[in-house]
């Protein structure tokens, strides 16, 4: 197909508004459904058990006092799931994960499953299930996991990307290193140089809703599963490929979606309520628990960064250099790596190396978290900017503007980067009142700078005209925060009609081509660019049939403004047909009138924001409160400002949250302490200040429109713009994440006792 | 598992005193309802006393206020008298959760449930607050902070049931505070707390103090030695200092996922110092 994706310059009707989005009533009023608000007839409830250890060997499960409790109707192990991965490593890890097979690898781990007629009978037939377990040492702390001395998580490992081989196993899988130029050299060039030691906990996503399903796998081999995911066509694959059945015949739809910021693209549970659905032959339900949520699945990395930056008297970086360690949970990933890639992305620089280490630990696995792995990168490389700007004299806003990237900037990852926002969101920045805005006693300002890739990939979507004009829009990435409402501002701009008359589905798996997830910020570039596609395609089957209708050549017929226009001096006198008059004739026409779209979308734009914030302290206690935040971010092309502005804030709350009060606490015996809102502190309404959003929109030269992704920039400068907000109000630079009151008060006290 | 609604503080007492298994008995249920959602108790009986109609009242006495053991903590904010007289005890209650907590959460449950961070105890401490026991034996009166042995544990027997927490009328030129640390803004478990009742003479010198510390100790600590540094004094800098180091001095906490040992010392001082300055203020010292 030859779709043109290069960004035009067109004018907007529709992309631009702001309508109410088309799940909206039913989100407000509880009518829509969720992941656990799917139920079958005869549906059996799933129940996991989970090791309590970091780290034990299984000897042996005995099942059999559990399979006779009258009600369970399934008890399984990793034996019924076996291993169909075929040498697949990473299939590999994700079927451990589900199910633990020799070893128990972090407190929370699966190790059998039940399915019973009710809760109750469930939850005894995990009682009543032995599990023989020998006890390892473990190790949750990052630097800890990378020490000779710390407990093997995974004997078989051995570190890649080293000069050398190395000969003994190690809990780093990894070493990558990304930068060009020659950093030594830089640093000797350098008038001013900051080093600096910074540690992020981790963090879960958050999410309300927890991970829900229903499986149904019939006698014939072929099922049904009803989840809340970001991604069900990947679903699909995964739990296709892990239970051994072919792609089509597992039909998978998703639920409206409570939040995923990344944990709903991977698969935890559905491939157990599936061997627990085929095993019982009835279908199975399971929800996790908040407290399975946080210690089975999500979160982001733990990390540990040394950042050296050096510069000139005047303002000019000469040389960066990080080293970053992220924790992956007990199987290898490419967390360190990304942020690496992140770290320094958003300055102009002759000299750069960045090194990432990929370590394991007793924890549960890593999953991506809405711009995985930049905002600590970000947090360690914007505290060191600030803090040498200071050391210059210079005004931190004025010195990043300095080292901006910009159009033709190589960048520290490799690519030379096309039209960028970085310089716009800065200088926005420094023109904003926010900025000229007093502060109190104990109070301070901090501002940041985040980049993040965003991503296209493969994408397929169907638009179908009805015979009374009504156009129906099936898209297959799942909408997390508005998309249905954008993808049908886009077919309503596209084919120049309303926007009430377009309404737009999520499909199932068996109803379109595969779409990637919805994920890397790409749900609404990607599928807004098939929809785009996919308009037009409809477009020359619009001009075709009121060329039959007028029976003149479709040559002859242009679409213009929802109709269609007769061209030309022959057919000067023909009136236009709209799309609604076309649309009923249709049968009479040659049938249904349909636009469809597959197409990878490349070219999704970078995109860098730049935030400030305020922040009061109290020096007695170390207790902080968030007074005003701002959002300054490139979104290429606002296709739904309200929605846009959404993303903004949400990042920005999330990242508040990670800053100052979220994190994982293990107890000495690698057990999670905090598995529940109480204890893991995502910030309450009454903690957030308005969040304030201001959107610049440099077009994305790959998109028909400019859209770039929005989803994910908005939380890397959080953590790092309320640390230098936060050193700034206390007087004493912030270097471990969250600042909570204890590490604030600690911090103080010690640079008051010198 | 049996739930049951008696009319009677006599019928309820005697259920749970007759019962076999283990019972719990209802108010709020915003801790118990929690506790067995979460698997960690399976009560045989329970005893939901909220139909007891004298268990709902807030009665004003000649001697003080007596408040109903099933009276929720929004109805406290709600009555103008007590919130006059017991400002800090009430600010305490309403510190409970969130507004959908408070519509039935009671003062009684979160002394009962016995958690060394209950919100609402510290203050009841300090206001020098007692409990009115009805039990098989019949009835006796005891010091709030006898309820609580340790986390979870209380002193009451089998069949007890609190019927109601009485406090005094408020002595002239007094007046209580309570103030609670947690690193959010609301729907958090305090992480160190302080109570502070005191009353002062015409000259602004205090003649009378109590000062309760929360989560700085297995139970509610009251702090004799803080009440000392504050007695026969007006509330000056020396004074502050003083109190906040006793406060400071006198707990005894444990580093947990809430927060340090050296965090809580230094906070239930500042809270203490803070908390009193408010209660000096209301009792109309200058
Ligand atoms: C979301 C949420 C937030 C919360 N926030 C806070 C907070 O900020 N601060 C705080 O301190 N607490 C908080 N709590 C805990 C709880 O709300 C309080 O402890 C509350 O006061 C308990 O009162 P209740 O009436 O609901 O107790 P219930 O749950 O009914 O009872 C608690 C315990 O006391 C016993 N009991 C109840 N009444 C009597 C009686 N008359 N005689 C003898 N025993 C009795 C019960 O058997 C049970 O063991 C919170 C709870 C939730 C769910």
């Amino acid at each position: 197909m030859n779709f043109d994706p290069r960004y035009s310059g067109r004018s907007f009707t529709s992309v631009g508004t702001r309508p109410i989005r088309p799940d909206g009533v039913d989100k407000v009023t509880g009518r829509a459904r969720y992941g656990a608000d799917f139920n079958m007839a005869g549906q059996l409830v799933g129940r996991i058990l989970r090791s309590p250890h970091a780290h034990a060997k299984i000897r042996k499960i005995d099942t059999s006092k559990a399979e006779k409790l009258p009600g369970v109707k399934a008890v399984i192990t990793a034996k019924d799931l076996p291993d169909l991965t075929d040498g697949d490593a990473a299939m590999y890890d994700i079927l451990d994960n589900c199910m633990a097979r020799t070893k128990a690898l972090y407190d929370g781990h699966a190790v059998a499953a039940v399915a019973a007629v009710d809760a109750r009978t469930a939850r005894q037939a995990l009682k009543l299930i032995e599990v023989d377990y020998e006890i390892l040492p473990h190790v949750t702390d990052v630097d800890e996991a990378m020490k000779h001395s710390a407990p093997l998580i995974n004997d078989t490992i051995f570190t890649e990307g080293l000069e050398e081989k190395p000969v003994k196993p190690s809990n780093v899988t990894k070493r990558t290193q990304y930068g060009h130029g020659d950093v030594h050299e830089g640093f000797g060039h350098a008038d001013f140089v900051v080093e600096r030691s910074f540690k992020t906990e981790q963090t879960h996503q958050g999410y309300i809703e927890p991970h829900a399903c229903v499986a149904s796998v019939s006698s014939d081999g072929t099922a049904d599963l009803w989840v809340c995911t970001q991604g069900h066509f990947v679903y699909r694959q995964h739990c296709a490929q892990l239970l051994g059945m072919e792609a089509s015949k597992l039909r998978v739809t998703s639920s409206e979606i409570g939040g995923g910021f990344g944990g709903k693209t991977h698969v935890w549970a559905e491939p157990v309520a599936l061997a627990l659905s085929r095993k019982a032959g009835r279908p199975v339900k399971l929800v996790m628990t908040r407290d399975e949520v946080f210690r089975a699945s999500g979160p982001t990395s733990a990390t540990s960064i040394d950042v050296k930056i050096g510069a000139r008297k005047d303002g000019t970086i000469t040389a960066a250099e990080a080293t970053l360690r992220y924790s992956c949970g007990p199987y290898a990933g490419m967390w360190a790596e990304i942020g690496a890639m992140t770290a320094f992305a958003c300055y102009k620089l002759e000299n750069v190396k960045t090194v990432g280490y990929e370590v394991l630990v007793n924890r549960p696995k890593t999953a991506a978290y809405r711009a995985p792995s930049a905002p600590m990168a970000a947090f360690a490389v914007e505290s060191a900017v600030d803090e040498l700007a200071k050391e210059i004299g210079m005004d931190p806003v004025e010195f990043r503007i300095r080292n901006a990237a910009q159009e033709g900037t190589r960048s520290s990852y490799g690519p030379v980067y096309g039209p960028i926002g970085i310089g716009p969101t800065l200088e926005a920045v420094k023109n904003h009142p926010h900025m000229k805005a007093p502060l109190g006693k104990n109070q301070g300002r901090g501002m940041a700078c985040g980049f993040w890739f965003n991503f296209g990939g493969q994408t397929c979507t169907d638009l179908n005209i009805g015979m009374d004009g009504s156009v129906s829009l099936a898209v297959g990435t799942v909408d997390v925060g508005g998309s249905r409402a954008s993808l049908s501002l886009v077919a309503a701009e596209e084919l120049g009609i309303d926007y009430s008359q377009v309404k737009a589905i999520v499909a199932d798996t068996s109803s379109l081509g595969y779409n990637d997830m919805t994920d890397g910020s790409r749900g609404t570039f990607s599928s807004s660019m098939a929809t785009i596609s996919a308009a037009r395609n409809a477009i020359k089957i619009l001009r075709e049939r009121a060329a039959q209708m007028w029976d003149i050549s479709v040559d002859d017929v242009a679409w213009e403004q929802g109709h269609a226009v007769a061209k030309g001096e022959k057919h000067g006198n023909l009136g236009k047909l709209s799309l609604k008059e076309i649309a009923a004739q249709s049968g009479k026409t040659g049938g249904p009138i349909a636009g469809h779209s597959e197409l990878v979308a490349d070219g999704a734009g970078v995109s860098f924001a730049t935030h400030i914030c305020d922040i009061e302290v109290d020096p007695e206690t170390g207790s902080t409160r968030v007074l005003r935040y701002t959002v300054v971010q490139d979104a290429g092309k606002a296709v739904h400002p309200t929605y846009v502005e959404g993303q903004y804030q949400g990042g920005a709350a999330q990242g508040i949250g990670w800053a100052l009060n979220e994190e994982y606490i293990y107890g000495k015996d690698g057990r999670l302490q905090n598995p529940g809102f109480l204890d893991y502190r995502i910030p309450v309404c009454s903690d957030l200040p308005m969040i304030d959003t201001q959107i610049l929109e440099i077009p994305n030269p790959n998109h028909p429109y400019g859209v770039r992704g929005v989803g994910e920039t908005s939380i890397v400068p959080p953590l790092a713009a309320i640390a230098n907000a936060v050193s700034n109000a206390a007087g004493v630079r912030m270097t471990h994440i969250p600042m909570s009151p204890p590490r604030i008060l600690a911090a103080i006290e010690a640079e008051r006792e010198g | 598992m049996r739930y049951i609604r008696p009319l009677s503080i006599e019928d309820a007492v005697g259920q749970l005193a007759g019962s076999a298994g283990t019972s719990a008995i209802l108010a709020g249920g915003s801790d118990l309802l929690v506790r067995m959602k979460g698997g960690f108790v399976e009560p045989d009986l329970i005893v939901d006393i909220k139909a007891i109609a004298s268990l709902g009242e807030i009665r004003e006495t000649a001697d003080g206020f007596s408040i109903g053991a099933a009276v929720p903590c929004a109805v406290l904010g709600e009555n103008a008298a007590l919130k006059k007289a017991w400002p800090g005890v009430v600010e305490a209650a309403k510190l409970i959760g969130s507004k959908q907590v408070q519509g039935r959460c009671t003062i009684t449950g979160n002394l009962c449930n016995a958690s060394p961070a209950a919100d609402s105890v510290p203050a009841l401490v300090a206001a020098g607050a007692r409990a009115l026991i009805a039990g098989p034996g019949g009835k006796r009166t005891i010091a709030v902070e006898a309820v609580p042995t340790g986390p979870g544990k209380t002193s009451l027997a089998k069949g007890e049931i609190i019927e109601a927490i009485l406090l005094d009328s408020q002595a002239p030129r007094s007046g209580d505070a309570y103030l609670r640390f947690i690193p959010r803004t609301e729907m958090d478990i305090a992480v160190v707390s302080a109570g502070v009742n005191l009353t002062i003479d015409e000259q602004g010198v205090v003649k009378a103090a109590r000062v309760a510390l929360g989560a700085a100790a297995p139970t509610v600590l009251l702090v004799e030695e803080a009440a000392e540094a504050l007695i026969g004094r007006k509330l000056d800098e020396a004074a502050l200092e003083r109190l906040a180091k006793v406060c400071a001095g006198a707990c005894r906490p444990i580093d947990d996922k809430r927060g340090t040992i050296e965090f809580r010392r230094k906070v239930a001082g500042v809270l203490a110092k803070r908390a009193a300055m408010t209660a000096y203020a209301r009792a109309g010292g200058k």
